[in-house]
């Protein structure tokens, strides 16, 4: 393989692993705060495409436009769904959380399944083909913004957790859990907004990563099991972790696909995930659990 | 040792077991072809929900990937039928140590790395997919077009090669769904049960008092694997085709925990009882719908997923823990 086209590909696989990563945040974010592991991440995301899908079908808005409008949506989303049913599960085993989380996964799948039939769907924009020249790299226009609008996206959500009152009340909602109930904080609440922002960042990735791939109403576990492997590989809990995560999981995936069969790709994701879990359990970015 | 297996339990419990046991084995005479094919179903995710209960519901090791032991179990003995012409029976004893291997391997990387929880349920899902990605190209079992056992009609039921009327399946299942269930209260009983208790409800613990929480861990996961490998080699001859995009599926290792999880994890009754359930809720689904002249493909699983979300809400312990303090059949504390 000529080395041209394979920086092609690598760059064109870091820049969907900054959607993937984004993707991941979210996930991260959950689990990071709330301690619930979203088993309906990935159908979260799906839900999100079948939306922009639409608003670029019915009125032709470009998904990119819709980015923030979505993400608000899925913002409300999560909120409700934490305020609403996940509260009370807090105290619950795990995997009780996991049923209910399979439960709501099911539904998201199959009534997107309703609405939408089985076949698989994408929008052409107008920049679909275009593409920019730097050097001898050749890159691709959506992935370019795809790429672009992630590490926005994500930036964004760094600077709330980093700066904001309420980004300092939810981490401390994360390290304490008592202590914050102790100094008047009103935890459920803090864990509904969490649930939100990680349903605004997997509704902004999947905003996103329409511009790039197809969607189908099934593809949501393969999503979610995406989104795991990252994290765990970025580190749980490392916002930069699995923006890192992600690139690299896109960049192999890409390679593999060019080098190997496309099909096969997804087994590089998972090696990667047993190299991790093998020689560094806590994620290359994330710190050793005490 | 059976007096010992019975050792606290009601005799009301015992009665209903008797009861439930006679009319599985009386049910078929009366029962039409549909009711046959649902009861063995039941049967089948009674068995697998009874052998992935023993590393959640007994050793506290949450795995969402069992569908990898049932496609291990099922491509082992397809393929050995298929090329070599070798039975289902004797392909156990390739079968059954390749998945007990399979499990072991991860158990070896999860649990020497105290890789737990979270992280170790993502790990059998991704070995699970790996195993799904991998069949997809391994032309000897036909990839992903498929593998294809020879189906005729037969006149005798041949019970050494699993050929024959879909009644034999259901009394194989129905003695396999039978021992598991003893199998398991043997377990329970036994000194690893006890250990296994242990390390679910608080592992430090366990460790600290000197239990080799390693070995008992690996322990669960190759029983429980190599018993799930079982019900992968009757999927095969039941079914007759094996697609990997099928049996390795995460919906299938969904599917399998499904049934404990509604029934109640970590009892005995609960992975029959929640496939139960599970069963008839989707089977009157089914019917309901039809009768309503609704056939949008995704309905049934909609308020399939709705019924499921009901019940995790209503009855967080499960269905079988509830109904047995309901109706005064739970085990007498001693």
């Amino acid at each position: 393989v000529p080395v041209d086209i394979l920086l092609n590909v690598a760059v064109g696989g870091v820049l969907t692993g900054l959607v993937y990563g984004l993707m991941a945040l979210g996930l991260s974010v959950i689990f990071g705060v709330v301690r619930v592991v979203n088993f309906a991440h990935g159908e979260m995301m799906t839900m999100a495409m079948y939306i922009a899908l639409t608003l670029f079908a019915a009125f032709h808005l470009d998904p990119l436009v819709m980015l923030v409008p979505i993400a608000l949506a899925m913002f409300a989303f999560g909120y409700l769904l934490q305020a609403g049913v996940i509260n009370s599960f807090i105290t619950r085993p795990e995997h009780s959380q996991f049923l209910l989380l399979i439960a709501i996964a099911i539904i998201i799948v199959n009534a997107l399944l309703i609405l939408f039939g089985p076949d698989a769907q994408n929008v052409q924009v107008a920049y679909a083909f275009d593409s920019y020249q730097l050097g001898p790299l050749i890159v691709d226009a959506t992935k370019l913004y795809a790429g672009v609008a992630a590490i926005t996206v994500a930036g964004a959500l760094f600077v709330f957790f980093r700066y904001t009152e309420v980004g300092t009340a939810i981490r401390a909602c994360a390290d304490n859990y008592t202590g914050a109930l102790v100094v008047g904080l009103d935890v459920k609440r803090f864990y509904a907004l969490t649930f939100g922002l990680g349903a605004a960042c997997v509704g902004a990735a999947g905003t996103i990563l329409l511009l790039l791939f197809d969607v189908t109403p099934t593809v949501g576990p393969a999503y979610t099991l995406l989104a795991f492997i990252i994290v765990i590989t970025g580190g749980m809990g490392s916002m930069p972790g699995a923006l890192l995560g992600g690139m690299l999981v896109g960049l192999t995936e890409a390679v593999a696909g060019l080098l190997f069969t496309p099909s096969a790709k997804s087994m590089f994701s998972f090696a990667i995930l047993v190299l991790v879990l093998l020689f560094r359990p806590q994620g290359i970015l994330g710190k050793k659990a005490t | 040792m059976i007096a010992h297996l019975t050792d606290g339990v009601s005799r009301r419990a015992l009665a209903l077991l008797g009861v439930l046991f006679a009319i599985l084995v009386l049910l078929p005479m009366i029962a039409g072809d549909y009711v046959l094919t649902v009861l063995t179903l039941i049967l089948y995710f009674a068995y697998l929900g009874q052998a992935w209960n023993i590393m959640l519901g007994f050793a506290g090791q949450l795995s969402l990937g069992h569908a990898l032991y049932v496609g291990l179990g099922a491509y082992t003995a397809a393929a050995l039928y298929v090329h070599f012409g070798i039975g289902p029976w004797l392909s156990l004893l390739l079968a059954v140590p390749l998945a007990a291997a399979a499990g072991a391997s991860i158990g070896f990387l999860a649990f020497r790395f105290r890789v737990a929880g979270v992280y170790f349920a993502i790990l059998t899902i991704a070995v699970a997919e790996f195993a799904r990605v991998g069949f997809d190209h391994l032309t000897w079992t036909g990839a992903s077009a498929g593998l294809f056992l020879p189906v005729a009609q037969y006149v005798h039921n041949d019970l050494w090669n699993l050929r024959g009327h879909p009644l034999m399946f259901y009394y194989v299942l129905l003695a396999a769904t039978v021992l598991a269930f003893i199998g398991c209260r043997a377990l329970l009983l036994s000194r690893a049960g006890y250990f296994w208790l242990a390390i679910r409800e608080d592992e430090e613990a366990a460790r600290a008092a000197g239990i080799d929480t390693f070995r008992y861990k690996m322990m669960a996961v190759m029983i429980s694997a190599g018993m799930t490998s079982f019900g992968g080699v009757i999927y095969a001859f039941y079914y007759n085709n094996l697609f990997p995009e099928q049996v390795f599926n995460i919906s299938q290792s969904i599917l399998i925990i499904l049934g404990p999880f509604v029934g109640g994890v970590g009892t005995l009754f609960g992975p029959i009882v929640g496939a139960l359930v599970l069963e008839a809720i989707a089977e009157g689904m089914r019917t309901l719908l039809a009768g309503l002249g609704i056939d949008l493909p995704g309905t049934n699983q909609l308020f399939f997923g709705i019924v499921l979300l009901l019940v995790v809400v209503a009855l967080p312990e499960g269905v079988w823990p509830w109904f047995a303090r309901r109706f005064g059949l739970a085990e007498r504390k001693s």
